[in-house]
């Protein structure tokens, strides 16, 4: 093979690995990213009583969520709604991780998550802080959190979506709330794929 | 009389009887190169509607385009520049999401029924009249 014909078959081959990417996200229910960036990692206190970085799940499709043990509605559907995922996804789940990173680390400690977790599923791992090292995650991913009410009954507004992130470590998708277990089969055996 | 008769049965007839068509499925919204710059200089910038109005099965998917040279939070997300955001609807319904680009912190898409019968593109139309003078 000359030279001239090497080169034309290596630009094929990204021309074709190029489309088949592109071809792999474009059925997401979720929203996509174009291009895909690294997902931020992070360190901070996991519940199960081990420094949490995302890179540690390299190899795995994360969905990392926001929210706090407190919260009144959004994230129990939501995290219900991601064990129901995992129970549908059979064996393909132990390539899955669910991340739920606390947006009220004054009441969320590592224990008081780790039980929240547990009770939709034990393979759940949560995440907590000091008030500015979670301040700096949720900015690095462009999550918001409000604080609402005074005393020890306060709530706290937050983004309701779901990030999913590739085995690369890649921030490629958005699922905004409100989607069912299905759809969220259907994405993470996509991005498993 | 009889004109006026005739000339606005046409129309009701054009407007149940024409299918709803768009070039494209994507409603797209973009941030300018220099966006960032001009809200620093104190102009006031809206690219984003705190409303947009999208159809199922001809113009279903929201796509965000960040042109500008910083990160910005566009819609619901943070994008990096050169960056864009493809969201996909399957469901009519009003959705909320938080976004800081907009005063009321709130941004909602409001996703139509696909308007496949002449009732529903003679809804549809009157609905999107109303919006536009709105």
């Amino acid at each position: 093979m000359n030279c001239a014909t090497r080169r034309a078959a290596l630009m094929a081959c990204v021309l074709l690995s190029v489309i088949a990417r592109a071809a792999e996200t474009e059925g997401l229910k979720a929203g996509v990213f174009n291009p895909a960036r690294e997902a931020p990692d992070f360190s901070v206190r996991g519940s199960d009583g081990t420094a949490l970085t995302l890179s540690r799940y390299r190899g795995k499709v994360v969905v990392l969520g926001f929210g706090y043990t407190s919260c009144p509605n959004v994230c129990p559907v939501t995290l219900a709604v991601l064990a129901q995922a995992l129970r549908k996804l059979g064996p393909s789940a132990a390539q899955v991780q669910v991340i739920y990173l606390t947006v009220d680390p004054e009441r969320d400690n590592a224990e008081r998550l780790k039980q929240y977790l547990a009770a939709f599923d034990p393979t759940f791992v949560g995440g907590t802080g000091t008030a500015a090292q979670m301040a700096a995650v949720r900015t690095s991913y462009g999550v918001t959190a409000e604080k609402h009410g005074t005393g020890s009954d306060y709530a706290v507004a937050h983004s309701s979506f779901v990030y999913l992130i590739t085995p690369e470590g890649k921030l490629r998708a958005l699922m905004p709330f409100g989607h069912k277990a299905d759809d969220y089969v259907h994405d993470i055996s996509m991005l498993l794929n | 009389m009889a004109i006026v008769t005739v000339g606005a049965s046409a129309a009701v007839a054009w407007a149940a009887f024409t299918p709803v068509t768009f070039a494209s499925r994507e409603e797209t919204f973009e941030i300018p190169k220099g966006t960032w710059a001009r809200r620093m200089a104190g102009n006031k910038v809206e690219i984003l509607p705190s409303q947009v109005f999208l159809t199922l099965g001809i113009r279903d998917v929201l796509l965000l385009k960040n042109m500008d040279e910083v990160p910005q939070i566009f819609g619901p997300t943070l994008m990096m520049p050169g960056q864009s955001f493809r969201l996909p609807f399957e469901v009519a319904s009003s959705y909320q999401f938080a976004c800081t680009a907009h005063a009321s912190g709130q941004m909602t898409v409001v996703v139509d029924e696909q308007p496949d019968t002449p009732w529903r593109r003679l809804l549809w139309r009157t609905r999107r009249v109303f919006r536009v003078v709105a």
